[in-house]
């Protein structure tokens, strides 16, 4: 054979170049038309999913802002020292009144106004003030002018909150999202009875533990039961688990609302066999009682389906040998049909942890104060109050947490692997 | 676990029925919320409760006039007609991306395939509030907030990832010799692709579209932020309703949502097995 090809030289694929070439090239084309099949729906997550959670990262530090709205005051306070104690001079007054002046024309102070009001309460109201009367002022004197308008810009520690948020980036809201806050001697956690964000994350990641907890318990024997009956049957009660996986979210929050609510059924029936005195309802809704019984009702078809195809595996010949050799009932569970499920319990419970930390809509309804998540909160800030970058903050904090929960997921069961019903 | 044997004693048979108890209860516990909203959305009261006539099995107890203020009252209707609009326009994007996608991926020669597969499932993971939140923001920026337009994409972003894992699942039993033998036969690779590959990962791309379908037809966090009044759809009108006004129309409307659940469910199934078969497994 070596013979033969050092005698015609390099082997020669059909149209006279070598083959080496030839094969190179064609592997190169079959990569590029694999490229291109996945280039569309690539370019579309890319603009329709990514770009909108990079501008998610991006606005949890952006602080375009105040030197978008107060350029010519942003400027000169750059010479102020902060620390002095004294207020700025009459140069940053003069800007601030040729800023405020194109800003009130646009109408753009009194947002500028809410944002600071973020960092320090009052700021608001002295913008929407000051920016009625900027047009009344007169040439010179600023200083004096716009203490008179509103006494706070006397205030050194007005001048202090503007210059530290005059840069183009701020690590602000993400001190807010962990209860911390910048002061005059650096970065210091808030009040006790202000702190709430660490306290609802701790609320979220706890109710999400009871609520895996409970998944795995529940779903373990129905899990065990439908991988070990005869295909007939668990294919009949399989229906039972995959119903209520494909029933809407909102369905099935609803029935747990008539269920639990103190006129609900549960209620009645408690009343009607006289186990339940009707003037001592059961308050079982509006709390975390019912947060957990809801999502975990809603998350369990996700412990089942991983944990049956794991057990699905399990070779029902290991138990039998197990107890030929003279293990009890227990031990032949406990050290070999168990630990062989493990990793079905893993990734089932990674899943349903990853998917309650960010739960909305059943905390949102079922929840009422004591039962919400870290995202209601988020919800909160983008709708109600409107102080989107403490949302965006919050989102990036949680992201960052379940991108590593999604880490360990990968590294238990490999995204490739994951099945749907 | 098929039947006690003849030796089992008496610990080994009551473990055996206790067992069986507990499986019982955790089943009803998976089953009995949903079950339970179906009579009494036929309720002749406005209340979320059984009432006396209802036990009692008195025809007067029961009526249809949930059924008729769905059918009739303007709000849900509007939500109806909206939720018709989008979830198929969504289905249909989600769909022919995915599945082209699909198919790049389980090529062998696919470059990267490891980063393009984590950022097309991305949408999957990242928790839905977080999609929200950043939807909105980055929509609002470029206009698609508050548009037709807008839900859709964003409905359709949500639900490729379940056409990707959906039809490369049926890829992965594909015999790539039948591509080859169609090629080998003069076929062009658009011909080849609809003629022999398509029937055959059919119910894989069939199976993904209705995933993309009810994602879309349930979404309600998304819908929530980056729809106006104008694009409210069903699972928005029931949360309003849930949250605000609680109207038992909501029961009626849910045990119509079961209903097309159970359809879904049993077109899927019925597809499985097809696929199955097509492919020379026996069924089970």
């Amino acid at each position: 054979m070596s013979e033969v090809q050092s005698q015609s030289g390099p082997v020669l694929a059909a149209d006279g170049s070598p083959l080496k070439v030839s094969i190179a090239r064609a592997l190169r084309r079959r990569k590029i038309r694999a490229l291109l099949l996945t280039a569309p729906l690539f370019l579309f997550i890319l603009i329709t999913f990514i770009a909108p959670i990079a501008d998610m990262l991006f606005r949890s530090v952006e602080n375009n802002i105040v030197p978008d709205t107060l350029p010519q005051t942003v400027q000169t306070l750059e010479n102020w020292d902060s620390t002095s104690g004294d207020l700025p001079g009459e140069e940053t007054f003069k800007a601030l009144h040729s800023d405020l002046l194109i800003a009130v024309e646009k109408k753009i102070h009194t947002r500028l106004g809410s944002r600071l009001n973020y960092e320090q309460p009052g700021i608001s109201s002295m913008f929407r003030k000051t920016g009625r009367r900027v047009d009344d002022m007169v040439e010179g004197g600023y200083k004096a002018q716009f203490i008179k308008i509103d006494k706070d810009w006397g205030n050194v520690d007005v001048w202090r909150t503007i210059k530290r948020f005059s840069g183009d980036y701020t690590a602000g809201y993400f001190l807010s999202a962990v209860d911390a806050e910048p002061t005059a001697d650096g970065v210091q956690m808030k009040p006790e009875n202000e702190r709430i964000y660490l306290f609802l994350l701790g609320r979220t990641m706890i109710l999400s533990i009871v609520i895996t907890s409970s998944c795995i318990l529940l779903g373990y024997p129905v899990a065990y039961i439908l991988a070990n009956l005869p295909l007939r049957t668990s294919n009949i009660l399989m229906i039972l688990v995959l119903l209520p996986f494909w029933t809407s979210l909102l369905v099935r929050t609803s029935s747990w609302i008539v269920l639990l609510q103190q006129q609900g059924v549960i209620n009645d029936l408690l009343v009607s066999l006289g186990i339940l005195d009707d003037q001592n309802r059961l308050q079982m809704m509006y709390n975390e009682f019912g947060t957990l019984i809801a999502m975990t009702h809603i998350l369990l078809p996700f412990m089942i389906l991983p944990l049956y195809s794991v057990m699905k595996t399990v070779p029902p010949s290991y138990v039998r040998a197990a107890k030929s050799l003279g293990a009890s009932d227990w031990t032949a569970f406990w050290r070999v049909y168990f630990p062989n499920t493990i990793p079905g319990i893993g990734a089932g419970a990674v899943l349903v942890f990853i998917l309650s930390i960010g739960y909305y809509i059943t905390p949102e309804l079922v929840g009422g104060t004591s039962g919400i998540f870290i995202s209601n909160r988020i919800a909160y800030h983008i709708s109600s109050s409107l102080n989107w970058g403490l949302a965006a903050a919050l989102g990036t904090m949680l992201l960052a947490l379940v991108m590593v929960l999604y880490y360990i997921y990968d590294k238990i069961v490999g995204i490739d692997n994951v099945k749907l019903g | 676990m098929s039947g006690l044997p003849p030796y089992a004693s008496s610990g080994q048979i009551a473990w055996y029925y206790g067992f069986r108890t507990i499986c019982a209860l955790i089943f009803m516990f998976l089953i009995m919320p949903i079950l339970v909203i179906i009579p009494l959305s036929f309720n002749a009261e406005n209340f979320f409760t059984f009432t006396k006539e209802m036990l009692a099995l008195d025809p007067d107890g029961y009526s249809l006039k949930h059924y008729k203020d769905f059918f009739t009252n303007n709000d849900w209707q509007t939500a109806l007609a909206n939720s018709v609009r989008i979830a198929p326009m969504a289905t249909i994007l989600a769909t022919s991306f995915g599945t082209l996608a699909a198919i790049g991926l389980s090529q062998s020669y696919m470059p990267f395939r490891s980063v393009v597969m984590a950022v097309m499932i991305s949408p999957m993971i990242v928790p839905l509030i977080i999609s929200a939140a950043g939807m909105y923001f980055f929509y609002s920026r470029i206009g698609l907030q508050g548009t037709y337009w807008g839900v859709v994409l964003a409905h359709a972003a949500l639900g490729t990832p379940f056409v990707i894992i959906t039809v490369t699942a049926t890829l992965v039993g594909f015999d790539k010799s039948l591509v080859r033998a169609a090629s080998n036969l003069g076929a062009g690779p658009i011909r080849t692709f609809f003629k022999v590959q398509m029937p055959l990962i059919l119910p894989g791309v069939i199976s993904g579209a209705l995933f993309a379908f009810i994602t879309s037809f349930d979404e309600v966090v998304v819908v929530l932020f980056i729809g106006s009044a104008s694009q409210k759809t069903l699972p928005w009108q029931m949360f309003t309703g849930l949250r605000e006004q609680i109207s038992p129309t909501i029961l009626a409307v849910a045990t119509v949502l079961v209903t097309i659940s159970i359809i879904l469910l049993v077109t899927l199934e019925l597809l499985r097995r097809r696929s199955e078969r097509l492919r020379g497994m026996s069924p089970g």
